[in-house]
């Protein structure tokens, strides 16, 4: 290669990393205004305190997969409710006995269509959220849950029970997972399981959180008593029983031992507690997400992504 | 910290969540629309099917009930009359004229009137169907076991599923007969039989006359009514969508063990 040539490409090189340079420097001149911003509107707390590593990165990934795992399989789940939107309790839906939860979409003589939501026996009206409600093009459609609601957003049930069984497989992978590492981690023991201290303080925290009173110095390392008890109710008894509850609608799952869902009152029974099981544990998501917010939100959104939490230093207390 | 600032945060919150969840919507719709990702969901089923084979016994029992869990009336779901004259003509002469035709990979290829079929070993059940919309009914049924059926006419050692090729046009116009196809274990399982009767009286149309498939571990769908002839075939890419079934030519499953 002669040296006119070699000059020729360190020039080419120089010119590309010269535009690489350039460009990464535009980046940061960009990325610290709105960063700078960000980083104003993200900390409540300044530059006071100091960061905390409260979230291992194993939790936090399981964290967000879980979130969208559920989310998918809470939205799928009510496209197949749908396919047939009513709830039974006992072995069958046709024992002569009418349906715990029904909503049905009336047409009367003069094709007005409504919804209606039948719960034991007493019917509401609830026309544009259950029963009926619009559809894509506007029209009110008979329907059990509305079209934001499921996944897919038309009633389709072959796709939904795609969606749903598909996820309901990562997010039980996610779970085995989460349980194993946080045991063998003892994430479960040193985290989770409430001290005999936390059991004294058992009033108090109901009374703290009543009163939306939240630690932001070194106690907000840990977490309080009716987390934890929360926390492990979810994660070792509702998610668990989700899981059982699919699984005992499942006739070939039936048959591994004939009769085992009458333990929980027959398969119908198990559909019901299904669904009243996805009903709570959307609830915990909105308690959970309501303390996240109320107890410093972009903290603790942080201390889920980064892993850092910034505690207040003492003297900062109010 | 200024009142501005936090309206400023709370908005900026509120409009990162509401632009996250239109994307993620918005791309979970489009996601339905495509036809790769259907597949890949798909996979779910795959892993479904390997996994309950996987723990279930061969033999494993579908919980069988007392009669007093039977349903009073036996819902009648999808067709309840056939919209075909071929079959209409049988029905009016009381499936005297009804043979059940078995071939494909057999050895000996057979037509069976409803004595013959009345004549093989036979088994009561009294089992709860679950239909893949959600709801459950328990029936009390009576039927030919499908295995000695098939090792009457001898199936061939490549044969791997049995096609139920029914007698009920699933479109208006008469066409999209309705079929299904289950594999070998299932089809020798005791409780799969080709039901002639239910809570002890002859199998009505509505329900599948005169001759509707139970296969205890599996949904509503795969229990094809109106059966007028079975076909033991290798592979089910050559029958009808290839897919196995009427409905799994159309998205559903074609394990329908969940």
């Amino acid at each position: 290669m002669s040296y006119i040539q070699i000059m020729k490409k360190k020039q080419y090189r120089i010119r590309i990393s010269h535009g690489v340079l350039r460009a990464i420097h535009e980046a940061r001149r960009i990325s610290k205004t709105i960063g700078g911003r960000l980083g104003q509107l993200l900390s409540r707390t300044g530059s006071t305190g100091y960061p905390y590593y409260r979230h291992p990165l194993p939790v936090r990934i399981m964290h967000w997969c879980n979130v969208v795992f559920l989310a998918t399989l809470l939205l799928s789940g009510l496209n197949i409710f749908n396919a047939h939107p009513a709830l039974y309790w006992g072995k069958s839906s046709y024992r002569g006995v009418t349906p715990i939860v029904e909503l049905r979409g009336k047409e009367d003589d003069e094709g007005e269509i409504s919804g209606v939501t039948r719960i034991f026996g007493h019917d509401f009206a609830t026309t544009g959220f259950l029963g009926a409600s619009k559809d894509a093009t506007g029209e009110l459609t008979e329907r059990g849950f509305p079209s934001w609601l499921t996944l897919p957003n038309d009633q389709w049930l072959a796709l939904a029970r795609r969606w749903h069984f598909f996820f309901a497989w990562l997010f039980v992978i996610n779970g085995i997972t989460f349980v194993t590492y946080s045991l063998v981690s003892r994430h479960v023991q040193h985290d989770l399981l409430p001290t005999w201290q936390d059991w004294r303080s058992i009033g108090k925290s109901i009374i703290d959180h009543l009163h939306f009173r939240h630690p932001t110095g070194a106690a907000a390392k840990r977490y309080n008593v009716l987390q934890k008890l929360t926390y492990l109710l979810v994660i070792f008894f509702l998610l668990p029983l989700m899981i059982v509850m699919g699984l005992g609608m499942s006739p070939a799952m039936d048959a591994l031992y004939a009769g085992w869902v009458d333990i929980f009152f027959g398969r119908q029974s198990v559909r019901t507690i299904h669904f009243i099981v996805a009903w709570t544990l959307v609830l915990f998501v909105f308690v959970h997400v309501f303390e996240v917010i109320i107890s410093g939100f972009w903290n603790n959104l942080r201390s889920m992504i980064t892993g850092y939490y910034r505690v207040k230093s003492e003297a900062d207390h109010e | 910290m200024s009142n501005d600032n936090k309206i400023t945060r709370r908005g900026l919150m509120t409009r990162l969540l509401a632009g996250a969840s239109i994307v993620v919507l918005g791309g979970c719709e489009r996601l339905s629309q495509s036809t790769w990702f259907p597949r890949v969901l798909g996979l779910g089923e795959k892993a479904t099917y390997r996994m309950q084979r996987l723990v279930l016994p061969r033999k494993a029992m579908a919980q069988e009930f007392p009669a007093t869990d039977l349903s009073p009336q036996f819902r009648s779901n999808g067709t309840s009359m056939p919209n075909n004259p071929a079959y209409r003509a049988l029905a009016a002469n009381g499936f005297a004229d009804y043979r059940l035709e078995v071939g494909g990979l057999v050895e000996q290829p057979m037509k069976l009137t409803l004595a013959d079929i009345r004549a093989l070993p036979s088994r009561t059940q009294i089992t709860r169907h679950d239909c893949v919309e959600g709801w459950s009914a328990v029936g009390n049924w009576k039927g030919a076991r499908l295995g000695a059926l098939l090792e009457a006419v001898h199936l061939k050692p490549n044969a791997r599923y049995v096609v139920f090729h029914c007698a009920d046009p699933m479109e208006e116009d008469g066409t999209s007969l309705y079929y299904e196809s289950v594999d070998l274990e299932d089809a020798f399982h005791p409780q799969t039989i080709l039901a002639y009767e239910l809570n002890g009286e002859t199998l009505p149309i509505k329900n599948g006359a005169p001759l509707r498939l139970r296969l205890e571990r599996q949904l509503g769908y795969k229990m094809a009514k109106y059966v007028m002839r079975l076909e033991i075939v290798e592979d089910l890419s050559g029958v009808a969508g290839g897919k196995g079934g009427y409905w799994e030519d159309r998205g559903y499953e074609w394990y329908a063990g969940i």
